[in-house]
């Protein structure tokens, strides 16, 4: 769905855009799952597009779908910003359907060495016992 | 492949319902 500020400006407001762009990635019942605000090169976009609906089966809590679907994040997008929070999040996924609590060390370690500088390797912190 | 936008936020909450897939909203402000 596509909405103008100066075509729909009720549509901003109800669903809290206060900046354009603003793209929202909904569940099928309308619940909002992913934010992207601000533009962003193409790739990274289509990354970030793929976080929101990885994070649609997350919250479906189909860990299996969820985890592969942001493994293939990584792997299609590894340069891009969108690849550690994926890998944080894959790794959660795999977790929470497992209950192999092993992966989360093993993907803090990974984080540490693929992206050192990003914020999602420091939420991985915790997991590798610093 | 061309994207076909929908231009009532309504319907397409219904039709997102209906298939039972994710709805994507573009907010923008750029010129037509």
């Amino acid at each position: 769905m596509e909405a103008h500020i100066k075509e729909h400006p009720a549509w901003f407001h109800r669903f809290d855009a206060s900046w354009t762009p603003t793209v929202l990635i909904l569940h099928s019942n309308g619940t909002e799952r992913y934010r992207i605000e601000g533009y962003l090169p193409k790739e990274e976009f289509r990354a970030q597009l793929e976080l929101g609906l990885a994070r649609v089966v997350f919250k479906e809590k189909k860990w299996s779908d969820a985890e592969r679907d942001y493994n293939a994040i990584v792997q299609n997008h590894p340069e891009s910003d969108a690849a550690p929070e994926a890998m944080y999040w894959a790794a959660v996924s795999h977790y929470k359907g497992t209950n192999d609590h092993t992966i989360l060390g093993k993907v803090a370690q990974q984080l540490e060495q693929k992206y050192p500088d990003s914020i999602w390797t420091k939420k991985a912190l915790p997991w590798s016992g610093h | 492949m061309p994207v076909q936008w929908s231009k009532d936020v309504d319907s397409a909450l219904e039709e997102a319902k209906a298939s039972r897939r994710p709805l994507l909203l573009d907010f923008s402000a750029a010129p037509a």
